[in-house]
């Protein structure tokens, strides 16, 4: 079938079987690769997008759901204020290690500060529990999401 | 003078020259022996490239915009390759720092692992095989401007200073960048290696320098390359299906269904399985789903692990084949008044990086063409080209950033390498990406191995130990590999075995002795290593023996590593650094432990919350490292971080088990890793030191484990002996 999406502000129609999940239209048809594949099952986070804002899990969000509404990938975060402060902090603190997962990182992160502007450390758990890093920069990101709260607020 | 620092091979790896012809021996790759470990061997002659850039060496390009391209021969995986390297480099070169831009080498011997005698890493071998190498790769750049603009200006080489890429003669005025003495440095001779000063440590400007920092702007905003965001034009995307038992094989496939979905251009058999090469990634996935396979069980794996654990207690009760003998440990044990025990248990683990497994491979008329996080590029050619019949010259490799290794892209077999070659073999001159998804990557193996280890000791009367037998039980991760010949000696696999063959404590009568298993189950190297359960077992012992001779463990052990001064140093920072002995809020208590390993030194103190329901949670760790000079000391501490991260998962809540021959676990859901909620703040300090720089992409592993189970000790008065530990809050 062919779907209509809007990613990054632009819009794009795809030919695609309506269970293909999002990640994968991003990833093979629009050749956006920042966002990763990294379980399938929504369990990791590497392939976290925002739908109109929200954080979701791009690789269990089929393409027929999201039709019509504003998707936004790693790549498109640039006239986000959170983001560039979030981006700026990541830089700062030296967090990625081998960065795979650092894109899902960055829009749980920056969704959670768009909605709570001086999170704590419960709140930094409960938005970021779900993206997982086995390289373990975790107190980095901690760190990083405070940082780049100071600076916003 | 030359300031060389005697670098350190690696405890693991061959350092022989007769290790070397063995080593490659067992390749069947073919390749010429760097035998010597100098910069020379790489650099037999300079050039200027057509584009203007200087070439003094392999390692090294001077572009006329000044910027200079390092070629890094390792595999940057997050363990800090292209910032390393590029240090050491640009240190002797006096490069300034923003002109530095890293870049991955292709895979050609003058790219060898200086200890190994081929092109790869690991055993945390990255910079201190380097180190020497890169700086004089450095100086030679160096020295060769600096001859360019004597010459340029009549003066003498003496008067000449270098700093961040400017080259200046103080007297008349004069400076130059690199770019503009780019030309003039490439007809220069290229200096003998023993003609160059190398600088005094005390002279380092950017080794130790904590401004020294990564470029992580691609890791930040999606624009990194992994292999998995290779794109080629007309590139076909494989899923191969797999085998659900170790051993099973294709009995007959169906493949009707797949091959009836749009997105499936073809379905092929290979050894390893039954691929499915689709139009993308969705397809291939849905063509793979749809095939209808029956396997030949006849000769597959179906046991469990818990048979193969319980078969392990049963060896351990018996001698082994013998790791390390001093004196007379079965008589002391025989006659001691009093006796100690303690049997341990560690289930095989998945190396479950955030990338999972995937390579790109076109096969073309005239040879080979792969983009991957490849870590040990040698292997990988040479087991490609034995496939493909072609020579391993032939076999180009594009390496790409890692999304983590943990070991498993260093696989001795090129394992996913392989099926992605015989997947891409089928589509001539078509390049294929195999993605293996997170099910593959978990069930598919390799894995750290499942060991048993049994401990005993003997105490004198004043508690100290007089004997100590270990005997460990489980399968060789080097049997039946091309490391072999070099790291099986005597029947005795290193890496089984390290970490106990190797204890630091005094004790009069030490034996080690091991038990290798064969099992149907792929094994391979995880990070740290054998230290991932020798260094769990002998640190959880030496506290029990403290307990037992009522002393504080810290004590006890300082007084068992008198000879050991680097231990006793990590030691000694770690528990001031964590207070140790100081007072505790209620429900909170400390552990600790000490543990080399790569000829690293990293002690540990964890502190662990227990709370009401009865559970714990690991609250805070306060970490020492001697790693030598700290070339690099923010990637030291992030690698501390992520070693303790690392070495959490499997301490609380990692384990892999088969049943009826199947891995029973699958995705994240069900093999659990660490997640940012569960990770305790962490307090690294780092031992200064004017010794070569060691690795640490591993040693910070290890003692996390057993500082948890010492701190629950604290708190229970019992220790769990086996992992991943009982009554962690998830």
């Amino acid at each position: 079938m062919s779907v209509t999406l809007e990613i990054n502000g632009v819009t794009h129609r795809v030919d695609a079987s309506a269970d293909t999940p999002l990640l994968w239209v991003i990833r093979d048809h629009i050749q956006l690769t920042g966002t990763k594949f990294g379980c399938g099952i929504a369990m990791c986070g590497a392939c976290t997008v925002h739908l109109d804002g929200q954080p979701i899990r791009s690789c269990s969000t089929p393409v027929s759901a999201v039709a019509g509404k504003k998707i936004t990938t790693i790549e498109g975060l640039t006239t986000n204020a959170a983001a560039s402060a979030v981006q700026d902090a990541w830089a700062e603190l030296q967090v990625p290690q081998c960065g795979y997962c650092q894109s899902g990182q960055i829009m749980s992160a920056t969704a959670l500060l768009s909605q709570n502007s001086n999170p704590d450390d419960d709140a930094i758990d409960a938005a970021m529990s779900g993206n997982v890093c086995r390289c373990a920069t975790y107190p980095r990101i901690r760190n990083a999401i405070k940082s780049a709260a100071d600076k916003l607020s | 003078m030359l300031h060389r620092i005697q670098a350190r091979p690696t405890a693991q790896m061959p350092t022989s020259r007769r290790g070397f012809l063995k080593l490659m021996a067992g390749t069947g790759a073919g390749l010429t022996l760097a035998l010597n470990t100098s910069v020379q061997a790489s650099t037999a002659s300079a050039s200027l490239n057509s584009d203007g850039s200087f070439e003094p060496n392999a390692f090294i390009r001077i572009n006329p915009d000044n910027t200079i391209a390092v070629v890094v021969k390792h595999l940057e995986m997050g363990q800090g390759a292209f910032v390393g390297l590029t240090t050491l480099i640009a240190e002797e070169l006096d490069a300034d720092w923003q002109q530095i831009r890293p870049e991955h080498a292709p895979a050609d011997s003058r790219y060898n692992n200086t200890f190994w005698g081929m092109q790869g890493v690991g055993g945390s071998s990255g910079l201190a095989n380097s180190f020497n190498q890169l700086r004089i790769a450095g100086a030679t750049a160096r020295a060769m401007l600096v001859a360019a603009a004597a010459q340029q200006w009549q003066v003498a080489v003496r008067d000449i200073s270098v700093k961040q890429s400017v080259i200046s003669h103080q007297a008349s005025g004069r400076n130059a960048t690199f770019g503009e003495l780019a030309s003039a440095a490439a007809q220069q001779k290229i200096p003998p290696a023993d003609s160059l000063t190398l600088k005094n440590p005390a002279d380092f400007t950017l080794i130790g320098n904590a401004k020294v920092r990564r470029n992580d702007a691609g890791k930040t905003n999606g624009t990194a390359l992994f292999t998995q965001d290779i794109q080629l034009p007309g590139m076909r995307v494989a899923m191969v299906a797999h085998p659900p038992r170790f051993g099973a094989t294709v009995a007959s496939v169906d493949d009707s269904k797949a091959r009836a979905l749009s997105g499936v251009i073809d379905v092929v058999q290979i050894p390893s399985g039954v691929a499915v090469i689709g139009k993308d990634t969705w397809s291939a996935k849905q063509g793979r789903d749809a095939l209808v396979i029956r396997w030949d069980n006849s000769k597959a794996f179906r046991g469990s692990s818990r048979q193969m654990l319980d078969d392990y207690h049963q060896r351990v009760q018996q001698p082994g084949t013998t790791a390390r003998n001093d004196g007379d440990t079965v008589s002391a044990l025989n006659t001691a008044s009093k006796v100690i025990e303690a049997t341990f248990e560690f289930p095989y683990l998945a190396h479950a990086a955030m990338e999972p497994m995937n390579c790109v491979v076109q096969v073309t008329e005239t040879g080979c063409e792969i983009w991957n996080g490849a870590q040990i590029q040698t292997l990988d050619q040479g087991a490609v080209a034995a496939i493909l019949g072609i020579k391993p010259a032939q076999v180009k490799i594009n390496t790409l950033f890692a999304g983590g290794s943990f070991g498993r892209r260093a696989n001795p077999a090129s394992d996913y390498i392989v099926e992605a070659t015989q997947v891409a073999r089928s589509q001539p001159g078509i390049p294929v990406k195999l993605i293996w998804t997170r099910e593959d990557d978990t069930r598919a193996g390799y894995y750290r191995p499942a060991y048993v280890h049994k401990i005993r000791a003997a105490l004198d009367d004043n508690g100290m130990p007089l004997a100590w037998q270990q005997r460990i039980a489980g399968q060789s991760i080097i049997q039946d590999t091309a490391f072999e010949s070099a790291m099986v000696k005597n029947g005795i696999d290193s890496t089984s075995v390290e970490g106990a063959s190797t204890l630091a404590y005094q004790v009069p009568n030490l034996q080690v002795e091991l038990h290798t298993v064969k099992q149907p189950v792929p094994v391979q190297w995880l990070r740290s290593v054998g230290h991932t359960h020798t260094g769990f077992s002998t640190e959880v012992f030496i506290d029990q023996l403290a307990k037992a001779a009522g002393k504080d463990p810290v004590d006890y052990r300082m007084a068992l590593l008198t000879e050991h001064p680097r231990h006793q140093g990590v030691l000694r920072l770690a528990t001031e650094k964590a207070s140790w002995g100081s007072p505790l809020p209620a429900g909170r208590f400390r552990g600790v432990a000490v543990h080399e390993s790569f000829h690293s030194y990293v002690a540990q103190v964890a502190e662990i919350a227990m709370h009401d329901d009865g559970t714990f949670s690991v609250e805070k760790v306060t970490c020492a490292v001697d790693c030598g000079i700290a070339v690099n000391p923010d990637v030291i501490r992030a690698q501390m971080e992520g070693g303790i991260g690392y070495g959490l998962s499997p301490a609380l809540m990692s384990e892999i088990t088969l049943e009826d021959g199947q891995i029973v676990q699958s995705n994240f859901h069900d093999y659990q890793v660490l997640r940012i909620n569960q990770m305790p703040a962490i307090d690294v300090h780092i031992v200064p030191s004017a010794e070569a720089p060691t690795g640490v992409g591993e040693p910070g592993t290890p003692p996390i484990a057993p500082a948890v189970a010492n701190a629950l000790a604290a708190a229970t008065g019992e220790w769990q002996t086996t992992l991943p530990l009982k009554g962690a809050r998830l």
